[in-house]
């Protein structure tokens, strides 16, 4: 049994080990520090970003071990051993990921708060291959919101991504 | 948010022990609700008692042709399981209408039963709550309470259970095992949540140091004729409203069996076996529908806010059954209602 | 691949679209110093009374705790209140400032901060403060304030107060055979842009301070401030390059300001505080408000009176005030017209501008009685806005600069196919679902600002334009790279924007819509006195091949200057550069808005907005199944980015239709639902097709013929989808949001 002691409120750190794009880190942490906050405040990998805390808006989704989730419900210690995705393992500026290049392509964004998270969902939800409409991209997409409004941008770049033609039947009967 | 110790779990026993021996314990498997509370300082644990590494991962046939889902099969994996898909598809649905994809790839089968309340009065430190400090009051009784229970409350709360999954479970009849310091047990789905009364701050049946360890459902039925109906504020991503749970099995013409419980409107996910019996027997039509959502609404109450419940339900209710009866069920990414 | 000129009117991709697809662009919370501590807000647990006790006992015991500021132990802050007065964007009133003494104002106001040596142990010491407070009963619904409204005493600055009365408007309409009142309310809402409301204060050292505020305009955190806290304004920096949208919630110095850099200067050490999600509802918001519209008309559809009166929320301290009535005096033509414009106090954080504030709210009314109007004359919503199309601005008896509505109803009700709308209410179908059709109207006042920015070309060829405005979203960036561009012939790859900075030339907060046309112009000027610069520098060259040329007759391109009528005579900008003898040749740009032609004309941009819905009348789901959004803003400068602008004003004003709404405990005074689970924000599945045009129209208003579009998308929005319910069922529904219950 890992333990820690907090008498005093003070906490041990725990020692975690994260693959956290394809680069293997130890840290040690108290266990109250969120998968988002050891990214963004730890690691500075600030791209997967803080938009409520509580789950409710999907700014921070990222990888892990290849699903997308919320980081932000996720405690850092109980990842110890897993491979973290963020967007900044996607692709950088000089090589996009093809999510990336079709979101710049669709203007799928405004100010680009929620736009990793965005993209990182949208990588999970090809990766799980349940959406082929674009309703269904939308519903398995509406964990990512974005007060921009850049919704339909958003689709469209995802569907160019996936070579997924609209259906236009079932489009119609929805 | 309050600091907490960390207790890594390699066993369900082991969980258990550290449990039972630290009062300010408290399992945790998804994070996705208790994390959440935490940062609300609405739970405030002195440890958390990590069960992701425990073997309850595995969904497995059982002798009597059912299937056993261990308590930390991801909402998602569940969901899309090839054998819920084709001999659960209403609980395959009811998984799919709730919460984000994101979240249900986190949240556990375990975890989606625990959940608590959306109310907002809970959800407020600073605001009294029974279900959080008993005695303090209920705010929501004469304040805003346009999400709350229009069945089965109290005076000391009007709280509903969250969950889109365990309407669909409770339909089914499954049933919850769980492993404690006295050893297993299961509990009937129906028995696992409770209704407030006098002690709200209790959501269900479980004992200190017990642990869900398996949900498991009886042999495959309502496989053709049956929906998972989602009311809610916007079309998705949000908490129900009303949801309806509706299963029927026909015999020959008439219905032979049906299944009926609500979401949204109760401290737990709503079965009514009296509204599922006068159904039985019945050609299915609006009228049959219509009084099946009557025998369930029979005692409801609102709050103000949430009045318009009852006859949203009343509505859902026969609509769901006549996407039931017509084998036509809601598909959860198509908005336009069947 | 994209150095095909002009840049400008064209739909140029994002210029920092890779950065902020890679998670690279930095927002406020996302700069780092060496040892930062972490804040941690402690909110009021009540709306009215006073703080009897804190107790902080238990919180300073905590790990990692540096120090813990209430009103008891704060350093000294000023008590007039002029210092908190250096705002762009204050209104009339005594601002809140935190921590200033025991009273509570509102629920969630910061009563203490705890810093600590991390954002988790800020966050455990900040759960462990408690206080104790004496309770008084608050007031937080404005129709209970209704009876204490007044006018505003004092006006805000640039917001007009309602025009006089014209005409005899109650009198034509007592004596009218076709008329109707009505009373209209919005709910409040929250701004809720996806970044957290948040300051990063680095302490450079003496006394030197660099500050990441989100912000729409860097100059107005650093006025405020310098002046707040006495520093000099040398030593203050304010640098936030990427703004995580903020639909005005941003153009005033919020408390998360105030509190870092209180706590950075106490401790002199860099701080960050995060405001938290809930947090998001205890600063600016959008005010609640009464609203009553009158209307008669003759038996052809001509308007003979137009009436309207609101009542508007703001706090006990301040007087917000928001332009809403005033509409009604000027998108259509009548000759009988009495505005009224009243204020209520309520135990609420001051109310603030919100996308298109005001007009959101009272064009919302306007146009929902016009619909009402239409169906009460039998006629088509459509054509009755056409016979009362308004020529001039009614409110100041002035010409508009322009005007091109009349297209914009043209040709968006083509792309909608409105003429196959059946026009009774209740008489279109599809499936279990009734299909509606709605149509409003939008306008927003085209504003422009005095503006700074600056252009300048070095030795490698690139260019940089430079001014202090923001880009929240709305593209300022990209549409300044393509000015810069254009003006000097270079492929945009090679032109650096640089916005978000007090080291660049001044400009105002980035707000009203008025950033394209005054940055743009300034860039403009900017650019056109830097090719001045370069091209007196070429003629200085020895035999200089344009040595008599005047810039009239040379052209930028292809990184030399060459007489447009013989192009083989041309001076390259690295020859012209070194002939200045300089590695980086600067202009400057001052632009300011002409004061004589605003004199003589009215500007303002149009739409035309129509909206399909289907209603699921048994359960009560309305879906919004496409909307068509036609524009008049003047010369678009950037289709992609303008589109999108358009595109999330749309979204903004489904979201007000259908789903937003803060809803207060009236006897606890607090926002029960602040949070995005339960404030319901559009999601994916609520957006479905979106249809932007914008019709050809031509301004003189600036140099550039540009309006701007940040707010004109959510004007006429909500109304488009409320008339189309309308349609669909036959209910008019006179309360936003229209949720489920309400179509029971």
């Amino acid at each position: 049994m890992a333990d820690t002691i907090s008498a005093s409120g003070a906490l041990d750190a725990v020692s975690v080990t994260l693959t956290v794009n394809g680069e293997t880190r130890s840290i040690d942490i108290p266990p109250t520090v969120t998968l988002l906050d050891l990214l963004r405040e730890r690691f500075h990998l600030t791209g997967a970003k803080k938009g409520c805390d509580q789950g409710q808006c999907g700014a921070c989704t990222v990888m892990v071990d290849g699903r997308r989730v919320n980081s932000c419900l996720q405690l850092a210690v109980m990842k110890d051993g897993a491979e973290i995705t963020t967007i900044e393992g996607l692709g950088t500026p000089d090589s996009l990921h093809p999510l990336q290049a079709a979101f710049v392509k669709h203007d799928a964004f405004q100010c680009g708060y929620c736009t990793p998270g965005q993209i990182c969902s949208a990588a999970g939800m090809i990766a799980e291959g349940h959406a082929t409409t674009a309703a269904e991209i939308r519903e398995l997409m509406s964990g990512n919101l974005c007060r921009c409004g850049a919704y339909t941008n958003i689709v469209e770049a995802i569907e160019e991504v996936m070579g997924a033609e609209r259906a236009p039947k079932l489009e119609a009967a929805e | 948010m309050m600091n907490f110790s960390y207790t890594r779990a390699t066993s369900v026993g082991e969980a258990i022990q550290a449990v039972v021996q630290d009062p300010q314990a408290r399992f945790i498997a998804g994070g996705t609700n208790l994390v959440d509370l935490m940062k609300y300082n609405v739970e405030r644990p002195g440890r958390l008692v990590d069960i992701t590494r425990l073997p309850l991962d595995r969904i497995e046939e059982t002798p009597g042709g059912g299937l056993k889902i261990g308590a930390l099969v991801p909402n998602s994996d569940l969901a899309y399981d090839e054998r819920i898909e084709r001999d659960y598809p209403l609980l395959s649905s009811a998984i799919l209408a709730g919460a984000s994809a994101q979240l249900r790839n986190a949240a556990t089968t375990g975890g989606n039963l625990l959940q608590r309340t959306r109310c907002y009065y809970f959800y407020d430190v600073g605001t009294p709550c029974n279900k959080r400090e008993p005695g303090s009051g209920c705010p929501a009784r004469t304040g805003v309470n346009r999400i709350h229970a229009i069945l089965g409350a109290s005076d000391a709360c009007i709280a509903t259970h969250p969950s889109d999954m365990c309407v669909a479970l409770a339909a089914l009849g499954a049933t919850v095992h769980v492993e404690g310091p006295d050893g297993e047990r299961t509990i009937p789905f129906s028995d696992f949540h409770r209704l407030p009364g006098s002690e709200p701050e209790k959501d269900n049946t479980l004992s200190r140091g017990e642990i869900v360890t398996a949900v498991e459902l009886p042999k495959p039925r309502f496989g053709k004729n049956h929906t998972y109906l989602k009311l809610r504020d916007r079309l998705s991503y949000a908490f129900a409203l009303v949801s309806v749970a509706a299963a029927i099995e026909l015999d020959g013409d008439v219905i032979g069996e049906a299944r009926l419980a609500l979401g949204g409107v109760a401290h737990k996910p709503w079965r009514d076996e009296a509204a599922e019996a006068s159904l039985k027997g019945k050609l299915p039509s609006s009228s049959a529908f219509e009084e099946a959502g009557d025998i369930v609404l029979r005692n409801a109450k609102g709050h103000g806010h949430n009045d318009f419940k009852i006859e949203l339900a009343r509505r859902a209710i026969a609509r769901a059954l006549g996407q039931a009866a017509a084998g036509t069920p809601q598909v959860q990414a198509n908005k336009s209602i069947n | 691949m994209s150095n095909v000129h002009p840049y400008v009117g064209r739909a140029t991709p994002r210029v920092d679209g890779p950065l902020k697809v890679s998670g690279l662009a930095t927002y406020a919370a996302e700069f780092f110093a060496e040892d930062m501590l972490y804040a941690a807000a402690v909110p009021a647990t009540i709306a009215k009374g006073r703080i009897k006790r804190i107790d902080l006992s238990a919180a300073k015991g905590a790990p990692g705790v540096v120090e813990i500021l209430t009103h008891e132990n704060r350093p000294e802050i000023p008590e007039d209140d002029a210092p908190y007065l250096n705002d762009m964007v204050a209104v009339p009133g005594s601002p809140f400032r935190p921590l200033r003494n025991d009273k509570v104002l509102y629920s969630g106001q910061a009563i203490a901060l705890v810093i600590a040596d991390s954002h988790e142990n800020a966050r455990h010491a900040a759960s462990l403060v408690t206080a104790e407070f004496e309770v008084e009963t608050p007031t937080v619904d404005v129709a209970d304030a209704r009876s204490t409204a007044y006018e505003p005493p004092v006006p805000r600055d640039g917001i007009p107060p309602p025009p006089p009365p014209r005409g005899d408007a109650e009198a034509t309409f007592k004596g009218s055979e076709i008329r109707l009142k009505h009373d209209y309310r919005v709910a409040p809402e929250h701004h809720n842009p996806m970044e957290l409301q948040a300051t990063t204060v680095v302490w450079e050292g003496g006394g030197a301070l660099t500050i990441h505020n989100k912000t729409q305009g860097v100059i107005n955190p650093k006025n405020y401030i310098c002046s707040v806290f006495s520093l000099d304004p040398e030593k203050v920096r304010v640098v936030s390059p990427f703004v995580g949208g903020a639909f005005g919630m941003a153009l005033r110095p919020h408390y998360d300001l105030f509190l870092a850099v209180l706590a950075a200067i106490k401790l002199e050490r860099s701080v960050r505080l995060v405001l938290t999600r809930g947090q998001m509802w205890t600063m600016g918001w959008r005010p609640d408000t009464l609203q009553t519209v009158a209307l008669s008309a003759d038996a052809d559809g001509k308007l003979t009176s137009v009436s309207h009166h609101a009542i508007q929320a703001t706090s006990q301290f301040e007087d917000y005030q928001e332009p809403i009535v005033n509409w009604s005096g000027l998108i259509y033509d009548c000759p009988n017209v009495s505005l009224k414009y009243e204020l209520a106090k309520l135990d609420v954080s001051t109310p603030s501008d919100m996308r298109a504030p005001g007009a959101t709210t009272g064009v919302y009314a306007l146009e929902a009685a016009m619909d009402e109007l239409a169906y009460e004359l039998k006629m088509d919503p459509l054509e009755l806005r056409l016979k009362n199309y308004a020529e001039k601005d009614g409110n100041d008896d002035k010409p508009f600069s322009s005007k091109e509505l009349r297209a914009a109803y043209e040709q968006g009700a083509k792309r909608f196919g409105w003429s196959e709308r059946s026009p009774e209410p209740r008489s279109m179908k599809e499936g279990k679902e009734l299909v509606g059709y709605g149509v409003a109207t939008g306008c927003w006042e085209a504003m422009m600002q005095p503006h700074s920015a600056r252009a300048a070309l070095s030795a490698d060829g690139r260019l940089e334009v430079a001014c202090g405005t923001a880009d929240i979203g709305t593209g300022t960036y990209t549409i300044l790279a393509q000015i810069g561009a254009d003006a000097f012939g270079l492929p945009i790859e090679e032109v650096t924007a640089k916005v978000g900075d007090t080291s660049l030339p001044m400009a105002p907060v980035e707000g009203g819509s008025w950033a394209a046309a005054s940055a743009g112009n300034a860039v403009q000027l900017a650019c056109a006195a830097l090719k001045e610069e370069l091209l007196k520098a070429a003629r200085g060259l020895d035999d200089s091949p344009l040595a008599n040329a005047d810039v009239a007759h040379v052209t930028f391109a292809d990184g030399k200057i060459a007489l447009t009528s013989d192009p083989e005579k041309s001076v390259s900008y690295a020859d012209a550069l070194k002939a200045a003898g300089s590695e980086r040749l600067e202009a400057k740009g001052d632009f300011a808005p002409d004061g004589e032609f605003a004199e003589k004309y009215a500007s303002y941009t149009h739409s035309a907005v129509f909206a399909e819905v289907r209603v699921d009348e048994e359960l009560g789901v309305v879906r919004v199944e496409r909307i068509v959004s036609a524009v008049a803003a003047g010369k678009i400068l950037n289709l992609a980015t303008a589109r999108s602008q358009i595109l999330g004003g749309v979204v903004m004003g489904v979201g007000m239709a259908l789903h937003e709404e803060s809803v207060w405990d009236k006897s606890l005074g607090r926002i029960m639902n602040a949070n995005l689970g339960e404030y319901h924000v559009p999601a994916h599945a609520d957006i479905h097709d979106i249809d932007v045009i914008f019709v050809d129209e031509e301004d003189k208003a600036n140099p550039m013929g540009v309006k701007g579009l940040g707010e004109i998308g959510i004007v006429g929005a909500a109304a488009a989808v409320a008339n189309a319910v309308f349609h669909a069922t036959g209910k008019r529904i006179r309360e936003l949001p229209i949720t489920i219950d309400k179509l029971l």
